[in-house]
């Protein structure tokens, strides 16, 4: 188990370094960096001052190195735009990303298990077939439309939820939070909802298709037979054995989780890290994309190494050497 | 593996499963629609000339100041809302045509020679597609349009390609794996057939089976993926149509009670996609031998 752990984790350092060669690659390559800090009217001797000043003349090795030293201590460079520290930038964001992907977690599972399960104890019935057909039209619909159709029904016809923004926050230290305050709960509502629509089908399927094989098993019809009462056997013997397999889906879908709050981030105007990197693809603002794409590979990266592990621990069957 | 089943059989249970002949039938109708766009449509809605300014923001023909030729409405430009969406669905049938075609191939090449060889080249080709895998093919997608500086269908067709061949690469290793130990194979080898017209002759075929799903729902996937990059900004440029980038220009109006913008290119393209789902389901169950019927 320990030389299992620790394969993955070296393997998890060799991902993020060949991540962090790429953004390099981006970050010196494919723009300008010198053009874009010394400006498009520069006279050759301003555009030496800054090669000298940035250290892009020196050789390539020596700049990745750099890149890297900087990276550890959390210096991404500054934003082209705003001239601030991008990580900051980032950062700042996070706690409103964070609570959208966490109340959209919340819909999923909760809303994913508990109606795969229910429509697995009774397939044929019509309340089935309409959550089934649900959640075809849940994989059939692209979360942008999801989103914008939401807006549409709830915000602009219905009028009782507000279409765009984080409403009312409070600050709380460093963390910036709409939770505490009913606006804010209340402008959280339509883009959770949006963000959990796709990963509620998908649970569901999996809940379901997995209860469906574990259900005809025998053990199953032991238990039944023995007389224990539904709900027993329902949780304690055929969900434990499918919740594994769809936790672990869950989480190995994070990367598709911040993919849609980027989306729906940009459907709400959410002021999360997602509508940040828009607006700084949008603008070509390098240090934030880069300093983007490494958090994002870190945060992925390290919540598949923890998943992985703990479904080595929790999984009986499986045993790695 | 599959069970021996006769192409007949097959037949048959299609003909009797009726959303999978529906979803066909909305596939086939897409398909016609998209390649005779030029001759349908009332209106080339990228061409200048055809496109007139006076007739922007008209409602559908059945309500108050509806105008003929425009069935559904116009946009802010004038374009017609039926032949855009109809030149849009284009869009999204040669892009999602396209990926499949690239990154299948792509990717059913990398999973036969990393299921058949294994050893390093399978960790490395399994490792790559891991990483790929959890970043997602959305994010991905996302991330290199944002990066990459020329714009256009290529680029996206090239962007998505990128982020999606894992998909075949895992279903392929996972299907040539079982497929190397059956005894035909075994048997080709001790006659001492060489390892290429063995994979060509006797793997590949044998373990395509799996791939024809994921090709249908991939086809859905990577449909939905262009038009929401489109919708975001970062996929097909202005100049294109597309399903993904009416919907972001209609947006805009729905505070105005201008729905028409978003609902028609919308439900063209959840229609699009529920019916390559419809197949998709049928062809899983069907191959799928574990799952009674």
């Amino acid at each position: 188990m320990t030389t299992y752990i620790l394969r993955r984790l070296v393997q998890g350092v060799v991902v993020l370094l060949a991540v962090s060669m790429i953004c390099f690659i981006i970050f010196r390559y494919l723009g300008d960096p010198v053009l874009t800090m010394a400006g498009k009217y520069a006279t050759q001797q301003e555009i030496q001052e800054v090669r000298r000043a940035f250290g892009l003349d020196q050789p390539t090795y020596v700049q990745y190195g750099r890149f890297i030293w900087n990276a550890l201590h959390g210096n991404f460079g500054k934003s082209y735009v705003s001239r601030v520290p991008a990580l900051g930038l980032i950062l700042e964001r996070f706690p409103a990303t964070f609570e959208l992907a966490c109340a959209a977690m919340l819909i999923a599972l909760t809303l994913g298990i508990g109606l795969g399960v229910a429509v697995s104890l009774n397939p044929s019935s019509w309340p089935s077939r309409l959550i089934m057909a649900g959640s075809l039209g849940g994989i059939s619909v692209p979360t942008f439309l999801t989103g914008v159709l939401l807006i549409m029904i709830f915000a602009v016809y219905i009028g009782i939820l507000p279409p765009f923004g984080r409403g009312e926050t409070v600050q709380i230290g460093f963390w910036r939070t709409g939770l505490l305050t009913a606006d804010g709960l209340r402008h959280l509502v339509l883009p959770a909802t949006t963000l959990a629509m796709y990963q509620l089908a998908v649970l569901l399927r999996l809940t379901r298709a997995g209860m469906r094989e574990v259900l005809a098993e025998e053990y199953i019809k032991t238990a039944w037979a023995k007389g224990l009462p539904p709900g027993k056997v329902i949780v304690k013997h055929a969900l434990r054995n499918v919740l594994i397999p769809v936790v672990t889906m869950a989480g190995l879908q994070f990367g598709e989780l911040i993919a849609f709050s980027i989306v729906t981030e940009t459907i709400f105007q959410w002021p999360g890290m997602g509508n940040l990197l828009l607006q700084s693809i949008y603008e070509t603002d390098q240090p934030v994309i880069v300093t983007y794409i490494m958090l994002a590979a870190f945060l992925i990266i390290t919540i598949n190494m923890v998943v992985d592990i703990l479904y080595a621990v929790l999984n009986p069957k499986i045993r790695y050497d | 593996m599959t069970k021996p089943r006769t192409r007949s059989k097959m037949l048959h249970s299609f003909l009797h499963d009726p959303p999978a002949v529906a979803g066909s039938v909305i596939l086939l109708l897409f398909i016609v629609a998209a390649l005779g766009a030029p001759w349908i449509t009332p209106q080339n809605p990228y061409d200048l000339e055809q496109v007139s300014l006076e007739h922007f923001l008209k409602p559908p023909i059945w309500m108050e100041g509806g105008q003929a030729p425009f069935v559904l409405g116009t946009d802010d430009q004038g374009r017609d809302i039926l032949s855009t969406i109809i030149y849009g669905c284009r869009t999204s049938l040669i892009v999602g045509f396209s990926v499949v075609l690239i990154a299948g191939t792509f990717g059913v090449l990398m999973g036969l020679v990393a299921g058949y060889y294994g050893g390093w080249i399978d960790a490395l080709a399994m490792r790559l597609a891991d990483t790929v895998f959890s970043f997602s093919t959305t994010l991905l997608a996302i991330l290199l349009l944002g990066v990459f500086k020329k714009t256009g269908l290529g680029t996206v067709i090239a962007a998505i390609s990128i982020a999606d061949w894992v998909r075949y690469a895992r279903t392929m290793r996972g299907s040539v794996l079982e497929v190397k130990e059956e005894a035909y194979v075994m048997a080709a080898k001790a006659t001492g057939a060489r390892d290429f017209r063995l994979l060509a002759r006797h793997v590949l075929p044998n373990a395509i089976p799996p791939i024809l799903v994921v090709v249908a729902v991939d086809l859905a996937v990577v449909i939905m993926l262009e038009a929401t990059l489109s919708f975001l900004g970062v996929g097909v440029p202005l100049t294109e149509p597309s399903l993904g980038m009416m919907i972001s220009i209609g947006k805009n109006y729905i505070y105005a009670g201008m729905w028409w913008m978003v609902v028609f290119p919308g439900a063209a393209l959840i229609l699009l996609v529920v019916g390559i789902n419809l197949f998709a389901d049928w062809l899983r169950e069907e191959l799928n031998p574990k799952i009674g019927r």
